[in-house]
């Protein structure tokens, strides 16, 4: 599986564009992007990797994110790729080897649950540009168009070992827009920073937020079967759109193979409808804020009723009393370790949580969906790992690993790139200076795609925002004690 | 920013901004699984109510005092009529005692959360369940957040759970955009332990909450410096008000901007009787603070202080604690932009008395101990890690003759840990609160219960 997920290339930027059906009628007059099948991806990624030399981590205890620990373990990044991971392997020659003795190294940690970028430090109305509240179905809006590459969040989730983030819009909106995937590395633009290749997510929100916004506006919603209206209104919309443009596509090929007189008439493009026809036809990732069980349910009778499927639930603090539907309905749950009653939706959320729903088999994740808590989620697992043993459940270290690795970059569509420590997959890689479940556990360095991003001893691998240049305080990490 | 941080992420309050707030192990920890008997929880409930405390013999521990005694690598804790009565190397076990085998696991004092609403407020996210903000135009200084302390918070077993025995309760002003008030006195803190029972109230008048931040600017309208003036001509006032009481009650007084009730609630402030508790972030503003307090002679705790570090010799020649927040380390408002994670070690290192808070909110309040872990993390020694979830809240808060340390005379509050107690994989073994042990369990282990094996037969509904 891994091998194959290697041979998978990123799509090439521009690469949809040479197979959009425009060309054929040059002669005729261009009107490009009326056609949302022209391009898929009008804002392409223009990340590359840094540079990076052949490193063999040496020694460490290795959680490798598919649920082993390799004691001893040395990893060889190559090319950007994981080459080799394993117990006393043979060191290329030319590598450059790091002793990683009584040190442990993890998979780049990923937080599902970021906006990191869009809700920016300072926390200033400048800064905040997270949820376009002015209608309960901003479907049309892109997080990524939010994202403030300079947020000096960023930085401090790399120093906490994040190497891949899901940026979401807020949960103000019943659709909130179209969330992002980064790999976590200072660039001028956001395009320098998305993941190339990964699929995008579309933020829906259940429950109290939508409610209050709206109602608080004298305006639908402003109850939760007001909210269960607002999003099965939107996707027959949505599967109306889709049966349009299906039907002009295929009366365009008609026309043009000769077999109609007239071309069609174009259906008129709407950006909220391509998010949405975008879900139904599985090409992004359904990322749904969600606390209550029994609102759960309900969102997954409505994936039923329109044909799509729900990739996470988010927030999730309930998800442990619905987790036997979870696990057949084969959706992921992101939580925290201990968050919880800060609103009645979340009254019931218990630190047993995600250890209960990985008793039950359930894709499990733990989140942030804060600047501080990124820095921290193995730390976050710890809590809910502890918790789980407590109740007599007994999970092992290499396995609640995966809550912060592989679970999320199944989640949110990347994990045949990363997410775990195996040949061919992107060298995104953390050496911590201790056990990562440990409250004392520092990174001591961060690989992304086999480059250092961050290095806590070596000041020339410590990137610092614009906005934090000049300061006294974060502005030298390499001189803190 | 204010100290509430009502709303901590978009999920909970979307448009609203909030810093989160967030939390090696010992080799060999055991982790005991929790026997869910009902029997056991009914009984332990029922022991908490009586008045009798056991004696009882905490046995081959390893103790942190934080006393004289320091640290004692296999001792006893001998804990009689809700004291201890004896703490060492060599203390006899008293006939009758019930013995707590600690089996070499660390025994600390219970660890206090400084600063959180805990106790005052139930669901943070709706207004009829808090009674952490009452100031109003007439009763601020003066408000009392001890009247509305409720025993019987569903948030408290929660915190127990996580080794919390006592709760500093600092009231914080009202406003959520709504109900802004031109107030800087939030009101009286007052400390609590956390066993649940009627008389749970540990201290009143623990210190009186004041907000010199930006929102307290923002409040009254005006900048940082308005808050420092308004600060002072407030107390000027109060002064005025004490010096002349008779003229108050005749009428022939100056006029007064404050209440009675609140020029009153000024008096042992200006005495240095209490503490003056004040919420201050920027270096600059710190240094303000601390020259008023020189100048008028208070009594002054300085909470936040996120840029402490940057004067952290000014902060230890003043003599004055400090509550810090380890992890708010990023440059969330313009008055915190030298944040970082090292700030209590480099606090502690200049000679500063560090206490470790909790994020504010009481759901929050379990998680100090890991907050005192993120400072040790980042150059804050161990030692005075612990003391700062121990030993300097009871100090700093006017109630160290009570707990904070394990000595002889003071009240049982005992942890027996896993392990370290500041590392997340650690869990308490044995909580003791004034000398009685309490059931390792709240409603969140009961719901595990409940839906940790789904029985179609038997609705969650009829587990219980």
């Amino acid at each position: 599986m891994v091998l194959s997920a290697c041979a998978t290339v990123p799509p090439q930027s521009g690469a949809s564009q040479t197979s959009s059906g425009g060309n054929e009628q040059a002669k005729e007059k261009s009107y490009p992007g009326l056609d949302p099948a022209s391009d898929s991806d009008p804002f392409p990624s223009t990340y590359q990797g840094l540079p990076s030399s052949i490193v063999a981590l040496v020694g460490a205890t290795v959680f490798t994110g598919t649920g082993s620990r390799i004691d001893n373990g040395t990893v060889i990044l190559d090319g950007g790729k994981i080459t080799a991971i394993g117990a006393n392997l043979p060191v290329p020659a030319g590598a450059k080897v790091v002793d990683a003795h009584g040190k442990f190294v993890t998979p780049g940690i990923i937080d599902a649950h970021s906006h990191l970028g869009v809700y920016a430090t300072p926390e200033v109305w400048a800064n905040s540009d997270g949820n376009e509240a002015t209608d309960p179905n901003t479907a049309q809006v892109w997080a990524e168009h939010s994202v403030w590459p300079q947020d000096p969040g960023f930085i401090r989730a790399l120093e906490g070992g994040i190497t891949t983030l899901e940026i979401l819009p807020g949960s103000a909106n019943l659709f909130g827009g179209r969330a992002v995937i980064l790999k976590n590395v200072p660039g001028r633009t956001v395009q320098d920073m998305k993941f190339p290749g990964a699929p995008y997510g579309l933020k829906m929100a259940c429950g109290e937020n939508p409610k209050r916004v709206y109602g608080s506006k004298n305006r639908a919603p402003s109850t939760r079967m007001g909210n269960i209206f607002g999003y099965r209104k939107a996707w027959i919309e949505a599967q109306d759109y889709r049966r349009k443009w299906d039907e002009y596509h295929k009366k365009l090929a008609d026309y043009k193979a000769g077999k109609a007189d007239k071309a069609p008439e174009a259906p008129k493009r709407d950006l909220q409808m391509d998010t949405l026809a975008g879900v139904l036809d599985g090409s992004i990732l359904v990322q749904n804020h969600c606390y209550r069980g029994d609102e759960m349910a309900q969102m997954i009778a409505i994936s039923h009723e329109f044909g799509f499927h729900i990739s996470m639930f988010h927030h999730g603090s309930e998800a442990y009393k619905v987790a036997d539907i979870l696990r057949k309905e084969d959706i992921c749950v992101a939580t925290w370790g201990e968050w919880w009653g800060f609103k009645m939706e979340s009254f019931d959320g218990i630190e047993e949580n995600a250890a209960l729903l990985s008793k039950a088999g359930v894709c499990t994740v733990i989140h942030s969906d804060d600047a501080i808590l990124t820095q921290h989620l193995p730390q976050e697992a710890a809590i809910a790992l502890a918790a789980g043993r407590r109740a007599g459940i007994e999970i092992d270290e290499a396995e609640a690993i995966k809550w912060v690795t592989a679970n999320p970059a199944k989640a949110i569509g990347v994990l045949n790139q990363t997410g775990t420590l195996e040949p061919g997959k992107m060298a995104d890689v953390v050496l911590w200076s201790a056990d990562p479940f440990s409250v004392y556990a520092l990174t001591e360095q961060v690989y992304v795609d086999g480059a250092v991003v961050f290095d806590r001893h070596d000041p020339t691998r410590q990137p610092l925002s614009d906005f934090e240049l000049g300061q006294a305080g974060p502005a030298h990490p390499g001189a803190r004690p | 920013m204010s100290r509430a941080r009502r709303f901590r992420s978009d999920s909970q309050n979307p448009g609203a901004l909030g810093r989160a707030k967030r939390g090696p192990r010992g080799c060999g920890v055991g982790y005991p699984a929790l026997k869910y008997s009902l029997l056991a929880f009914a009984a332990a409930i029922s022991l908490m109510g009586t008045a009798q405390a056991e004696t009882i013999a905490i046995t081959h521990a390893k103790i942190m005092t934080l006393g004289s005694a320091g640290l004692i690598a296999d001792g006893s804790v001998i804990v009689k009529d809700g004291r201890i009565a004896a703490v060492g190397a060599n203390v006899s076990v008293p006939a009758g005692a019930r013995i707590i085998d600690a089996q070499g696991h660390l025994v600390t004092p219970g660890v206090v959360a400084s600063n959180t609403a805990l106790g005052a407020g139930e669901v943070e996210g709706e207004a009829t369940s808090d009674d952490f903000a009452g100031a109003t135009d007439h009763l601020s200084a003066a408000f009392d957040v001890s009247l509305g302390v409720n025993p019987a918070s569903m948030l408290i077993p929660v915190a127990r759970m996580g080794g919390v025995t006592r709760a500093v309760i600092v009231p914080e002003l009202p406003g959520r955009g709504d109900k802004k008030g031109d107030k800087l006195f939030a009101g009286q803190a007052a400390v609590i332990d956390l066993s649940g029972s009627a008389n749970s109230i540990t201290r009143r008048y623990a210190a009186l909450s004041a907000d010199a931040s930006s929102g307290a600017a923002g409040r009254i309208g005006g900048s940082h410096a308005s808050v420092l003036q308004r600060l002072e001509a407030d107390l000027d006032e109060a002064a005025s008000y004490g010096a002349n009481k008779g003229g108050y009650e005749h009428g022939t007084h100056r006029p007064y901007r404050q209440s009675k009730e609140d020029l009153e609630a000024l008096q042992p402030i200006l005495q240095g009787k209490e503490p003056l508790l004040i919420e201050v972030h920027r270096a600059a503003d710190i240094r303000r603070v601390i020259e008023l307090g020189k100048r008028l002679k208070l009594k002054i705790i300085l909470d936040s202080v996120e840029e402490g570090w940057q004067v952290a010799g000014d902060i230890a020649a003043s003599g004055y604690p400090v509550l810090v927040d380890p992890q708010t380390d990023l440059p969330n408002e313009f008055e915190s932009l030298n944040s970082r994670m090292e700030n209590a070690g480099l606090l502690s290192a200049a000679g500063v008395v560090v206490v470790v808070k909790p994020p504010y909110s009481g759901d929050y309040a379990r998680q100090v101990r890991y907050n005192a872990g993120y400072a040790v993390a980042h150059g804050l020694p161990w030692e005075a890690g612990i003391a700062a979830i121990t030993r300097n809240p009871a100090q700093v808060f006017g109630f160290a003759e009570k707990t904070g340390r394990i000595e002889p005379g003071l009240d049982a509050d005992l942890v027996v840990w896993s392990g370290d107690p500041l590392e997340m994989l650690t869990v308490p073994l044995h909580v003791l609160i004034k000398g009685e042990e309490q059931p390792m369990i709240s409603r969140a282990q009961e719901l595990a219960r409940r839906y940790g094996a789904l029985d179609p037969a038997q609705p969650p509904a009829y587990r219980h």
